[in-house]
């Protein structure tokens, strides 16, 4: 009925889409093998500059457009283009575990997306709830036999859980004070394990890897010959969970879920108007949220081992936030390249690393005074892609 | 006669010192157009604002269907048969009309966790018989507007922004409709066309029940079948258009006397 502007002919051809795909594929193996400071600049300016060239020739254009109509085009591409980085580093293990380590961040900012990003719940404590997840399946796993994946699970619910208690009294009020309390359990939360000797206090708590089925997630192994650092489980692990959190996000917000989550966001009264029980749905958003970032968290704590306060800061939970505003608030495409920049930058620009907190703050401002919806803004919802009414 | 489909009496809010509502009695029958006029301030509003839920009353009592629905919370009067309209538009701008017209529909759409992420092909068919709904509703009002269900409702003028927000009140097929100031912000041209759009609406939607505020008194007089006039949140007068403009108390209050 209506013509769709963004629809393709069908002889289009998907080139530019898969030159995109390899072309960010191939960047981030550069990008992740680069050791010197004048590389990673060096592979930044070319990509730069190839991203300069794709616009100005109507690649990128036709990219995009072939992504909003094709998307499992984008879907299995990113997914490909993550096995080829981890074939191209089978060996290695710092590169895997900066792998790993985007995905399972990926999946706590997706559920931050969720409660932040479309229900407009803060939370300042996304950290915390991660480092829940990882301290539960820490203790779980220390101390019974239940098997690992359960224990993941677990540490999910806990997060969830720990969650729900948390902003149950402020659900009923108006305004931020989910963001206050949220601020005050970070903090707190980081100073509780430091006086907790079951929890290993400042030095932490060293964990076994992660076994399933018989499989030890922690032990170097080899195919046909071929020898494969242990993360590669990790990042394959990871990936599974990242993937299943993209695949929930995009169909809780192309639902009436993902609508009344909006509503709830944008006008409170109407939304209470229109019989929509604001309470209810700010807490399934909440919990939804802490369930991802603890499952996430729990995966994180057996992948490195070892566990410490240090890890769930406030500053952690703020990086987490700000991934979320970088990328595009509610557009999970743009929590993935924020986590990616994020997570990567400050690893491969050591000159960085220590003005890290400084870097974000910047990007954050810079982003939200010239590019307020983020890096990848949300688009409007589409609810079944490739749908047109009849 | 029948009993009122809405009935308010001794109807009353205050906000600190200030009384907002003071003990007003009405009654409305079913089918009805009701004008709800008055001066600025004068406890319009804030008697849908009541009525609504919004606020909670502090003295009085309101009956909907002959069931009290006086404190009932603002989810409570929605799912009786109540929607209304907002003076300044409350319209989601960055979502479609679509989205904003469903919005309205949120009680009767299936909000279950498993069927909205895994019942996918379940949920295409709700989905599919919700847009056929809003589709023809918006229809109703204006037809071109039916075609362009997905974009952003911000981009679309004043008259169309209070279509949507009308369409969205009436998705839910509520037994008595609360509009509050339809024609604010609109020029001359686009209320007479609001006007028989309401009208159209009402002549094929049987037995829904209107009450509007309005400062036009063109509007008044062509669409109400009564009127109620408020000043300083009291009732001054009721009856028909004619009645109460030639009313003296009326005309010194708000129609302005020599």
């Amino acid at each position: 009925m209506v013509p769709e502007s963004s629809s393709l002919s069908p002889s289009e051809s998907l080139w530019p889409a898969f030159a995109a795909i390899a072309g960010a594929t191939l960047f981030a193996i550069v990008f992740m093998w680069a050791e010197t400071e004048a590389y990673v600049l060096g592979a930044i300016a070319a990509a730069a500059a190839c991203a300069w060239a794709a616009r100005r020739f109507g690649v990128s254009a036709r990219a995009a457009r072939i992504f909003a109509t094709r998307e499992k085009v984008l879907d299995w591409g990113a997914i490909a283009g993550t096995l080829v980085l981890l074939a191209a580093f089978h060996e290695e293990h710092f590169p895997l575990l900066m792998t790993a380590t985007v995905l399972l961040y990926l999946v706590a900012c997706l559920g931050l997306n969720i409660q932040f990003g479309y229900a407009g719940v803060l939370n300042f404590a996304a950290a915390a709830f991660f480092g829940v997840g990882g301290y539960t399946a820490a203790v779980l796993i220390r101390h019974t036999g239940i098997p690992h994946p359960i224990v993941l699970l677990i540490g999910g619910a806990m997060a969830a859980l720990i969650g729900l208690v948390l902003v149950l009294p402020v659900l009923r009020t108006r305004g931020h004070y989910a963001a206050v309390i949220t601020i005050a359990f970070a903090i707190l939360f980081r100073t509780f394990l430091e006086v907790n000797d079951a929890l290993g206090g400042p030095q932490g708590l060293k964990l076994p890897g992660l076994q399933v089925f018989g499989w030890n997630f922690n032990r170097n192994f080899e195919i046909a010959g071929i020898g494969l650092s242990f993360y590669v489980n990790y990042v394959l692990l990871a990936l599974a969970l990242a993937a299943v959190a993209f695949a929930l996000t995009r169909r809780l917000e192309r639902s009436w879920i993902g609508l009344t989550l909006d509503a709830v966001r944008l006008d409170e009264t109407a939304a209470a108007c229109f019989g929509v029980h604001l309470a209810r749905w700010k807490a399934l958003s909440f919990t939804l949220g802490n369930f991802m970032a603890g499952v996430a968290g729990a995966v994180y704590a057996l992948m490195l081992g070892f566990i410490a306060p240090s890890n769930f800061t406030f500053g952690d939970s703020l990086i987490m936030v700000s991934i979320v505003l970088l990328g595009g608030i509610g557009n999970p495409w743009g929590v993935v390249l924020a986590s990616a920049i994020v997570v990567v930058l400050p690893e491969k620009l050591q000159l960085i690393q220590e003005y890290r907190f400084i870097l974000y703050a910047t990007m954050v401002i810079l982003v939200l005074l010239f590019r307020p919806e983020g890096l990848l803004p949300r688009r409007l919802r589409v609810y079944f892609p490739g749908w047109n009414p009849k | 006669m029948t009993a009122p489909l809405l009935k308010l009496s001794g109807f009353t809010r205050t906000f600190g010192g200030l009384v907002a509502l003071d003990h007003l009695d009405l009654e409305l029958t079913e089918g009805e157009i009701l004008g709800l006029i008055g001066p600025n301030g004068s406890g319009k509003t804030t008697t849908f604002n009541v009525l609504t839920g919004i606020y909670a009353a502090s003295e009085g009592r309101a009956e909907f269907q002959g069931q009290d629905i006086t404190n009932l919370s603002a989810q409570g009067v929605c799912e009786r048969g109540v929607a209304r309209t907002f003076q300044r538009s409350r319209l989601c701008l960055s979502l479609s009309i679509f989205d904003n017209i469903m919005i309205g529909k949120h009680v009767r759409l299936d909000r279950g966790l498993v069927f909205n992420l895994f019942r996918r092909r379940a949920f295409a068919a709700e989905f599919e018989a919700a847009f056929a709904e809003a589709r023809d509703l918006v229809r109703l009002f204006d037809p071109p507007l039916a075609g362009r269900m997905f974009e952003s409702i911000g981009a679309f003028p004043m008259i169309d922004r209070r279509r949507i927000e009308i369409c969205r009140a009436l998705i839910n097929r509520p037994k008595l409709l609360l509009l509050d100031e339809p024609s604010a912000g609109m020029t001359e041209d686009e209320t007479r066309q609001l006007m028989d759009d309401i009208l159209t609406v009402k002549m094929r939607l049987a037995g829904l029940s209107i009450v509007v505020i309005e400062h036009e008194m063109g509007i008044i007089e062509r669409i109400t079948n009564r009127c109620a006039v408020l000043n300083f949140g009291r009732k001054i007068a009721e009856g028909t258009y004619r009645e109460v403009a030639a009313d003296r108390q009326v005309q010194e209050a708000y129609l302005g006397v020599e």
